[in-house]
């Protein structure tokens, strides 16, 4: 059975330093017009453009972005 | 994740590579059963804040002696899993010597050098490992090779030390290289585990505030420049695992 896969964002912790939208092959991360408590504009993502592939997790520098499997 | 406080946010700055070797080593603490005898020893600098997002025990060391730190852990509590975590200043500079003693004894501890190519913490100066003609505070004209040497290359200096047990350049620059360091960080781990010698790892990573530049730019230079000088590279795998 294929298992359903999501991504979390964690936006709290988003310092909208750019990484995971230069890097996403699905260009499917924007940073959206609401900020975080420390300021930052954060990462939003088109769950319907994004393939799941954790790309972004892999290099965001602060653990914002993880795929979960259910 | 028992290992990583994720409630905690990092102080550092937006894009540092810092972030991203501390995920790399608590995701390697967790997934290796770690935790409860792991005790890492941090460097001045900024990855002296490398503990504070992590539950595992840490000692904080002066100025470039991290490693005699680890070292006498070691030797207390041989079966205890013990790793420096430190900068290119604090490692290639003022613990030079440390460093390069304990590779040829062959102790066995890991050492990770975040290799920046600056002083971050003090902002942004040369440190050993700055590129030739890159302008710092403290060369503001560029580094010059006549007046200031070469950039060091510290891992190319213990390839012939038989005390060495894995030895390896890595680096944060793309989301390939991030999954490649994970498996390198993972061997040096191993060769400590399996007390085959002395680890070490130096992995490259971007200060974008030191370099002055925005976070991308920052991280295309260090795929690019930066390992031109100073390239990926296996040097020594005694442990024979894939990396
Ligand atoms: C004995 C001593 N000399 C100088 C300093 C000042 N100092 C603090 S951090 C630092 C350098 C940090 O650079 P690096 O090790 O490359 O780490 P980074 O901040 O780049 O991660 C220096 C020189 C100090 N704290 N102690
Ligand atoms: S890489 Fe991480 S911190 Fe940077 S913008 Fe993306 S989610 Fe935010
Ligand atoms: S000054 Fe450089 S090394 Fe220090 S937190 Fe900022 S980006 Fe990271």
């Amino acid at each position: 059975m294929k298992k359903n896969k999501t991504l979390v964002i964690n936006s709290a912790r988003c310092k909208a330093c750019g990484l995971c939208i230069h890097f996403c092959p699905k260009k499917a991360l924007s940073l959206c017009g609401e900020f975080n408590d420390m300021g930052y504009n954060f990462v939003q993502s088109d769950q319907e453009l994004c393939v799941k592939c954790n790309t972004c997790g892999t290099i965001c520098p602060d653990v914002v972005l993880k795929v979960v499997e259910d | 994740m028992k290992t990583f406080r994720e409630e905690k946010n990092f102080s550092w700055c937006p894009g540092c590579g810092h972030g991203i070797v501390a995920r790399l080593c608590a995701e390697l603490i967790e997934e290796n059963n770690l935790r409860d005898r792991t005790c890492c020893v941090v460097g001045i600098g900024c990855g002296g804040f490398h503990h504070h997002y992590m539950e595992i025990d840490a000692l904080e060391a002066a100025h470039g002696r991290s490693i005699p730190v680890a070292t006498g852990y070691k030797l207390g509590l041989p079966d205890n899993f013990v790793y420096t975590l430190q900068g290119d200043g604090d490692c290639a500079s003022i613990g030079l010597a440390e460093l390069m003693h304990a590779a040829n004894r062959g102790t066995p501890i890991t050492v990770i050098m975040v290799n920046n190519g600056v002083f971050g913490m003090t902002g942004g100066q040369m440190s050993p490992e700055t590129l030739i003609s890159q302008k710092t505070p403290t060369c503001p004209f560029g580094r010059d090779a006549k007046l200031h040497g070469n950039p060091l290359k510290v891992s190319e200096m213990m390839q012939e030390m038989d005390g060495v047990a894995y030895l390896a350049r890595l680096s944060v620059a793309t989301p390939t290289l991030v999954r490649k360091a994970k498996k390198g960080l993972a061997q040096a781990f191993k060769a400590q585990e399996e007390k085959l010698g002395f680890s070490f790892v130096e992995i490259l990573s971007p200060c974008p505030t030191g370099w002055n530049m925005k976070v991308v730019d920052s991280y295309q230079r260090l795929a690019k420049e930066v390992a031109e000088i100073l390239p990926v590279k296996e040097f020594i795998n005694k442990v024979g695992g894939e990396s």
